[in-house]
């Protein structure tokens, strides 16, 4: 029973503070309409912020309240700096394209952080005046974390002062609905927009901050909050504060008390939980359908045949893929395969991106699913090659259709949200069940059947899998199936007016995708000779979007170029510098300012371009 | 005081207004007439910067204002009520008026809730009302009470008669008649002859975006072939 009040109580300190990141990140969702990634890099910053004005301030300190409120202050100005340069550019543009953007963000602070603090631990010093315990109820309970439980409602309070009793408040409550009405009234969204920013990241920062006295302080508490920012937020409905408390309420509790249950499955429990509450209520606890951003609208253009030229050009690269690898060296070959499984990969991604028009954050889970399919089957059932690589896109095609079951009902950020949740459940599962998945240290010795053990003649299976999968997919866009596909996407209440069942359609396009992800996971487990749980981590399934995004979502040669160009980069990037995550923030970042159509979609236009003018 | 010359707009590659120039004097009702899909919409957004204009100049009161972003255009005084409404639905009566509150000008008398309570009475009595659950015809006069809280000097009025039932449209003909009396500037936009008729001074007719015919209200009520060709159904 004892035990049970204290558990209550620290869940109560852990709700406060979610609710402090989540209500930041609520806010600026709802008036900008944009997913921020980088709020748990704010959340970090002001972590490290406050660690540094509190005890490492070159002329003396700030003292400890002192230094959480300027940190807080500091994360407002950056966030401020983060909108006026990068997210103003980008109100306009997909909703991926603004997630992947900010996760651009994400990278270059982190590097940034490691740079400037190092790769250590930091521990903070403990609260002035706060440092002791309490009895509560007859119980001892630390002071500081009583002192958080009063935090989040008072933060709640006067957010709800701010938001219903000032004009600002009003304002920002009209953007929320119809930004470009109330430009149309005469308010500067500019300024509003990036006053939001202020407060959000704020927010942001004060949570980090007072995370202080609680833990160190370390370059993992970015991705760590925001997966259950995310949560919280879309649990309570996006844009809505009261519906971020209560989640963040429920979420903290579930923490609590899960830890006691089920030590080893908390992070599954939560996203379960959001599983099922976004199945029950599709917009959140509190949250309302939103509606269709205004003036957003765009008609995705319709996929055309390649011109010539470029068609000679994909044959000359495919010639040059089967005729030069006998001549290349083992490194350029682990290259060359891996480039191939990625293609594919790339390939099933834009397949429910583009002709599908559903949004995956999580597609990383099915290339995962693909390659802990074929590794345990050799682990425990000592399945040769042959038996591996077909179980691979059946576990991952069986997760497509349990997981998308769920997503494809949904749409939008909620969509995206809920595949990169259940990508966090595989990614929690293959990390905390070790008995089964061998957890960090992953699965080894997943090796090719001896006819296939040279480099040379692996490339060329993988190259052929992967090829002929990826022209299934090409098939598959041009058969009746992808038309349908196509015309949901369009117009999905003309498509179920005619007769079609634009959920089954969806969820068949959806698992189908998953299945050819698992091909590419299980040639390149066993390319690498190994599974580990980075691979169906929120990285992998960025690397998948990059790639799409990188070859332009609307083209079908697009993600295969892609996939060619990020392969590339990155392995020249890793080789260059130990800095290849800010170069690559910085490169996504610039990509979706400068490339919104990809390199395939920029060179197309420049094509086209070229030659309508004689004729214009 | 807004005069509109050679303005284009499209949406993608379609062409949907072409070389349309329109001119309201002070104190000036003028009604832009033509049938569903005409450009009558695209017209209102293109002078509002809500759409922007592929060429042509629009200006007001001195101002060259084509290519301007919406809040500046609206701050010059120019007060746009489109004709979806778009009243924020979450917000009440009073919330929504404060939204669209600006400074008084120089020579006007400034609006407050109250004055546009008595234009409007029934608005008077829904103060806290949430706007998403008040009829259509009270939408209609709250997104008019709305522009009018900017003390704007000329308003675009997009088809306010628009889905309204027959005594509201009448009142709604009152509302603007006792505007024009204060001495504002409006630009209508209307598919209801008889509404439009109660109300401007001027015609202007407008057909698959451009502009066919402009003229006095009592001319073209007695140019019936004019009627005939772009107006009746």
């Amino acid at each position: 029973m004892e035990n049970l009040i204290l558990q209550a109580l620290s869940g109560l300190a852990s709700a406060s503070s979610l609710f402090l990141v989540a209500s930041g990140l609520t806010v600026i969702f709802g008036v900008s309409r944009i997913v921020n990634f980088a709020h748990g890099s704010f959340y970090m910053l002001g972590a490290y912020l406050a660690w540094t004005f509190v005890t490492n301030l070159p002329r003396g300190h700030l003292g400890f309240w002192g230094g959480v409120l300027g940190a807080a202050l500091a994360v407002g100005v950056i966030g401020m700096a983060v909108e006026m340069l990068l997210l103003r550019r980008i109100y306009r543009a997909p909703e991926l394209f603004q997630l992947l953007a900010t996760f651009g963000v994400v990278l270059i602070v982190q590097d940034l952080a490691l740079l400037i603090w190092g790769p250590q631990d930091l521990l903070g010093p403990r609260a002035p005046g706060l440092r002791g315990s309490t009895e509560v109820l007859g119980l001892r309970f630390p002071l500081y974390e009583l002192f958080l439980i009063g935090v989040g409602p008072v933060v709640l309070g006067l957010l709800w002062l701010l938001f219903y009793r000032t004009r600002w408040g009003t304002l920002v409550r009209a953007a929320t609905q119809d930004r470009e009405m109330v430009g149309a009234l005469g308010v500067n969204q500019r300024m509003l927009f990036t006053s939001v920013f202020f407060l959000g990241s704020l927010l942001a920062g004060l949570g980090g901050a007072l995370q202080l006295p609680r833990e160190s302080v370390n370059l993992h508490m970015d991705l760590s909050i925001i997966a259950e920012a995310f949560v919280v937020v879309v649990v309570g409905g996006l844009g809505s504060l009261s519906g971020a408390a209560l989640a963040a309420l429920l979420i903290g509790e579930l923490h609590a008390f899960g830890i006691l249950i089920f030590p080893k499955i908390t992070l599954v429990l939560v996203f379960l939980v959001m599983a099922v509450v976004l199945v029950i209520r599709p917009h959140g606890l509190l949250g309302r359908p939103q509606e269709a951003a205004r003036g957003t609208g765009m008609a995705e253009p319709v996929i055309r045949a390649a011109p010539p030229a470029l068609k000679w050009l994909g044959l000359a690269a495919l010639i040059a893929a089967i005729l030069l690898p006998p001549f290349a060296g083992d490194y350029a070959l682990t290259v060359l395969t891996d480039m191939a499984v990625f293609i594919l990969f790339a390939a099933s991604l834009h397949f429910i991106m583009g002709p599908g028009g559903m949004a995956s954050f999580g597609h990383a889970a099915y290339f995962g699913l693909g390659a802990y399919g074929a590794a345990l089957a050799v682990k425990w059932l000592a399945a040769p090659m042959g038996l591996g690589l077909a179980l691979a896109p059946l576990a991952a095609g069986l997760g497509g259709l349990v997981f998308g079951w769920f997503c494809v009902r949904l749409s939008g950020v909620y969509s995206a949200m809920l595949t990169l949740a259940f990508a966090q459940i595989t990614w929690s599962i293959a990390f905390q069940w070790v008995e089964l998945t061998g957890g960090d240290n992953g699965i080894l010795g997943v090796w090719p059947a001896p006819w296939a053990a040279g480099k040379l003649t692996y490339y060329y299976l993988t190259l052929a899998l992967c090829l002929g999968a990826t022209l299934i997919l090409r098939r598959i866009i041009h058969a009746p199936f992808g038309y349908a596909l196509r015309a949901q996407r369009d117009s999905p209440l003309r498509a179920e007016a005619i007769g079609m069942d634009g959920f089954r359609i969806r969820w068949a396009g959806f698992a189908l995708a998953a299945c050819m992800a698992g091909i590419a996971g299980g040639l390149f487990a066993y390319a690498k000779g190994s599974v580990f749980p980075t691979y169906l981590d929120i990285p992998r399934s960025v690397d998948a979007l990059l790639m799409v995004l990188l070859g332009g979502v609307q083209t079908l040669s697009g993600p295969i170029a892609g996939a060619i160009a990020f392969t590339g980069l990155q392995e020249q990037l890793s080789r260059m510098t130990d800095l290849w995550r800010l170069v690559l923030g910085i490169v996504i970042v610039l990509l979706v300012l400068f490339f919104p159509q990809g390199l395939a979609g920029a060179a197309r236009s420049a094509w086209e371009a070229r030659d309508a003018r004689p004729n214009a | 005081m807004l005069s509109v010359t050679g303005l284009h707009a499209h949406y993608g590659r379609a062409h949907i207004l072409s070389d349309v120039a329109l001119e309201v004097g002070t104190g000036e009702v003028v009604v832009l007439l033509g049938r569903n899909g005409a450009g009558k919409s695209t017209t209102m957004k293109a002078i509002m910067g809500l759409v922007r204009p592929s060429a042509g100049r629009v200006a007001f009161l001195g101002h060259e204002i084509a290519g301007r972003e919406p809040f500046e255009i609206a701050r010059l005084g120019l007060g746009y009520v489109p004709e979806e409404r778009r009243i924020f639905a979450d917000l009440s009566v009073l919330e929504n008026l404060e939204v669209g509150r600006r400074p008084a000008r120089d020579g006007m008398r400034p609006w407050t809730p109250e004055r546009l309570f008595a234009l409007f009475p029934s608005l008077g009595a829904m103060r806290n009302r949430p706007g998403g659950r008040m009829s259509g015809g009270e939408q209609q006069m709250l997104t008019i009470a709305r522009t009018l809280m900017g003390n704007p000097r000329l308003i675009l009025l997009d088809e306010p008669s628009e889905g309204l039932a027959p005594v509201v449209v009448e009142r709604m003909a009152e509302a603007i008649r006792s505007l024009k009396a204060e001495g504002l500037s409006i630009l209508l936009s209307e598919q209801n002859l008889h509404f439009a008729q109660a109300v401007s001074d001027r015609a202007i007719i407008i057909e698959k975006g451009r502009i066919r015919w402009q003229g006095s209200m009592s001319a073209l009520l007695a140019a019936e072939e004019v009627r005939e060709q772009y107006l009746s159904v």
